[in-house]
């Protein structure tokens, strides 16, 4: 038998470094994720209509469903608390849209490599791409679920817009909807920011561990009634008094999530603003990314043989 | 300019069991202490120090048993996997067809499947619009490209992928031996197309078992065996000592250095 002909078997003329844990690579990564924005646009909208294909008004029951729960749980909570529906209907509907945004990276975003195993394992492409996919996919819900908002605000104008209201009784008193509502839109684009992050993160461990995305599920719903979503801090604080050094009052200050929720509920109901909201969510924003970029160097290369 | 170098690369597969494959066991298992065997996970080793290079022209047939690891060193050449030892660096836009069926979705309709394979070989929407009509005419499947795809037989599905795939332009080609295994009838009409992109494509890997196919394609073979190149040179030299014989005897006059004795 003869032994590998050299004649025609050129080498490489010497070793090549090896990139494959390199932040350059990672970030390489990220890059290419983003060049490649036409396809995960494409991949998401096309989740979103593979969902409700054959449904007669398709997408639209996203923001259906989203509706009924809204009203319902606005109603049930404020009659509860004894607050204004006028307002009240209003903090919930919001608190529990940008809830579900959060929510759907979180846990479609531990699936994010899991559910792409088919392609991941015949296909060269940036593994961002599939994070984009998944955060992109929650922005369009979102998007959906901001004509339940539209509506709602419409309805409540006159409730949300006067100075001064508050929440329940007792409550700081709400500056009521004015311009500060553009700010919105960067408070948006910072969770949607974030939302790649915890695809990419949550999504290489998961696919690593396969426990993660189980022990995820069942903490959802701890961590919806742990954060001020049906329930205000107007509440605590009454109760409490405003120390911020009482472990109550610390159970939502302590929470990331309500951070994140405030910074886009806050302008969209004419709440009152808080630049902590924005400095604690900016701060997790840098470690969370910090983190995300460290998982890609060193596991990048590694997924493809996990999946 | 496309070139792959791949150097002292080896791949060695982590297998997970459902057990060893979660925290439970990173946990527990520092309580009891290491349990000798159990404490790694067991790993395949699919390649083994494997260095290659190819340049711009190449045609390369990868030949070997079920299992050699040709379909493993087309992943590492597509850069899907990454050596687990040694390095490897690809330079140009990769085209693999690997698997025909990936990709697809089979509740989306024919066209919306042709954008999305498209987009993934490295398209865009547009270049893709353009090519539906060339590759509706093609596969002959007209107006059931507007119907899911879960309608279409398997015969349909790897036209509708065989079409894809040979109206792209890529800059680097890798095919597995699925592609060769569809029906005689069509791949005789496809062949024509496979060979116009080959020529298209600045470099050409090719795993198959039928030597006629790997005659037409490529120019010069791997032999794998176990994991690693056992054989390289040119085709007709690899299949020969792959097959113990000279299986283009029939195909062409006998090159002037060999005798002609044995020819029949």
């Amino acid at each position: 038998m003869p032994a590998i002909s050299t004649a025609e078997a050129p080498i490489p003329a010497e070793p090549i470094p090896a990139t494959a844990r390199t932040f350059a690579r990672a970030l390489a990564d990220i890059r290419g994720g983003m060049r490649e924005r036409e396809l995960w646009s494409h991949l998401g909208w096309q989740d979103i209509k593979q969902r409700y294909r054959r449904s007669v008004i398709g997408p639209l029951w996203i923001t259906l469903s989203m509706a009924i729960t809204a009203i319902a749980l606005g109603l049930l909570y404020s009659q509860l608390f004894g607050a204004s529906v006028g307002t009240f209907l209003p903090y919930i509907t919001v608190g529990f849209i940008v809830w579900q945004f959060m929510l759907g990276c979180l846990v479609e975003g531990t699936e994010t490599f899991i559910a792409n195993e088919g392609l991941i394992r015949h296909l060269p492409a940036p593994l961002t791409l599939y994070s984009f996919r998944t955060a992109w996919r929650q922005v369009l819900l979102f998007a959906h679920n901001l004509l339940v908002y539209l509506v709602v605000v419409a309805i409540f104008w006159s409730d949300l817009a006067t100075p001064g209201y508050v929440l329940s009784e007792g409550g700081i008193p709400q500056p009521g909807l004015s311009w500060s509502i553009v700010l919105a839109i960067p408070a948006f684009a910072l969770l949607a920011l974030n939302g790649v992050w915890v695809s990419l993160l949550f999504g290489v461990i998961s696919t690593r561990f396969r426990d993660i995305p189980p022990v995820i599920n069942a903490l959802t719903n701890l961590l919806f009634f742990m954060t001020p979503i049906v329930w205000t801090t107007d509440i605590l604080t009454s109760k409490f008094g405003a120390a911020t050094s009482d472990w109550r009052i610390l159970i939502a200050e302590l929470n990331p999530l309500y951070h994140y929720i405030e910074i886009l509920r806050a302008p969209l109901i004419g709440g009152v603003q808080s630049w902590h909201h924005w400095a604690v969510v900016g701060g997790l924003t840098v470690v969370g990314w910090g983190l995300a970029l460290l998982v890609l160097r060193n596991y990048r290369s590694r997924v493809s043989y996990w999946v | 300019m496309v070139s792959i170098d791949v150097w002292n690369a080896s791949v060695d597969f982590p297998i997970f069991d459902a057990k060893t494959r979660s925290l439970k066991k990173k946990v527990l298992g520092k309580v009891g202490g290491k349990i000798g065997t159990e404490s790694r996970v067991p790993i395949i080793e699919a390649l083994r120090d494997i260095s290659l290079s190819l340049k711009e022209g190449d045609r390369v047939g990868l030949v070997g048993h079920n299992g050699a690891g040709k379909s493993t060193l087309l992943r590492v050449l597509a850069g899907i996997y990454e050596p687990t030892r040694g390095s490897s660096r690809i330079v140009g836009r990769v085209a693999p067809v690997f698997d025909l069926g990936v990709g697809m979705d089979p509740e989306i309709s024919g066209y919306e499947n042709i954008m999305i394979r498209g987009m993934f070989l490295g398209m865009t929407r547009k270049q893709m619009s353009k090519r539906v009509d060339d590759i509706a005419e093609f596969t002959e499947l007209g107006d059931y490209l507007q119907m899911p795809l879960r309608t279409y037989s398997t015969g349909m599905r790897v036209r509708l992928a065989l079409g894809v795939v040979t109206s792209i332009d890529p800059e680097i080609l890798l095919l597995d031996e699925g592609i060769g295994a569809v029906d005689a009838a069509f791949l005789n009409k496809a062949r024509d197309r496979l060979v116009d992109l080959v020529k298209r494509s600045g470099m050409l890997v090719f795993a198959s078992h039928q030597d006629d196919l790997l005659f037409e394609l490529c120019d010069t073979a791997i032999w794998m065996d176990e994991g690693h190149m056992k054989m390289r040179g040119s085709l007709r030299e690899v299949l020969t000592a792959y097959k113990g014989r000279d299986p283009f005897a029939h195909l062409d006059p006998p090159q002037p250095v060999l005798t002609n004795s044995g020819d029949s």
